[in-house]
């Protein structure tokens, strides 16, 4: 968490970034650009959950509605802050010649994933209502 | 305008694959005395550009549904703000696709992407999501 907030600072700062270490090979460059566009079309895919949510689940009672959109509205919000923490950690890595950053969140984004897909099949089946 | 162009006279004839390195080997190193390709044979600034184009249409579904919920409600005016707001943000992520975009066809080897071009995008994402919630909660 402390390294995130100094990596938010490098979100802003290309100078700083570009200062340390060489120039990596533009394809690893490009490679880890497409990995974050990845990221950041999971966190598009998540909000667009939570409108299709909202939208295609009407019987479902209000709390429950408003509960898992907002689950998935929050998971996108999560997903598409730590794709670009990531992105800077990766660049900063191959600047300096280091290993890749590894990270914990894909799995902690899988178990939210499953979490909330099991709660809507659950609560779509039983069918609570109002 | 069809067919190959014919070899300019005086100019060596490339050989075809020559100065293409194997896939999966790794890259020259940096000032390594090796041809320069026409193009990178992985395709990557390729592959960049339809990454780009992907993140754009999954906005584009993103907002649509944004539009949908903003105008199903009984378009207050704070939801259609938001909805609104939202078609802005994907205007937001198209004008940044189409600037990294066009940076990347620009150069045989692209720069690598500014930071602060990432964070504006990821920014843009975190926006369209407040918007969301908005439109949910209101």
């Amino acid at each position: 968490m402390i390294d995130f907030a100094r990596n938010v600072r490098l979100w802003f700062a290309p100078e700083e970034v570009r200062r340390e270490g060489g120039t990596p090979d533009y394809r690893f460059s490009l490679a880890n650009e497409r990995t974050f566009l990845a990221w950041l079309r999971t966190a598009l895919a998540l909000i667009g959950g939570g409108f299709a949510v909202d939208q295609f689940l009407p019987d479902l009672s209000g709390a429950w509605r408003v509960g898992l959109a907002l689950t998935l509205l929050a998971s996108g919000v999560l997903c598409s802050l730590r794709a670009v923490n990531h992105w800077v950690r990766c660049e900063r890595a191959m600047r300096r010649g280091e290993d890749l950053p590894v990270s914990r969140f894909p799995a902690l984004l899988g178990v939210v994933v499953a979490v909330v897909a099991v709660a809507m099949v659950a609560v779509v089946l039983v069918g609570w209502e109002g | 305008m069809s067919g190959t162009p014919p070899p300019r006279r005086g100019a060596p004839v490339p050989e075809r694959g020559s100065s293409v390195p194997e896939p999966g080997s790794p890259p020259p190193a940096r000032g390594a005395r090796t041809p320069v390709p026409g193009r990178d044979p992985g395709l990557q600034p390729e592959r960049t550009r339809l990454a780009w184009r992907r993140t754009t249409l999954s906005g584009a579904v993103a907002a649509v549904l944004a539009a949908k919920t903003a105008l199903q409600r009984d378009a207050s005016a704070v939801s259609v703000l938001a909805g609104s707001l939202t078609c802005v943000l994907w205007l937001g992520l198209l004008f940044l696709a189409h600037r990294r975009i066009t940076a990347v066809a620009a150069s045989p080897r692209p720069a690598a992407l500014g930071p602060r071009h990432a964070t504006a995008l990821a920014l843009c994402t975190v926006a369209m999501a407040g918007c969301g919630a908005v439109l949910i909660i209101g």
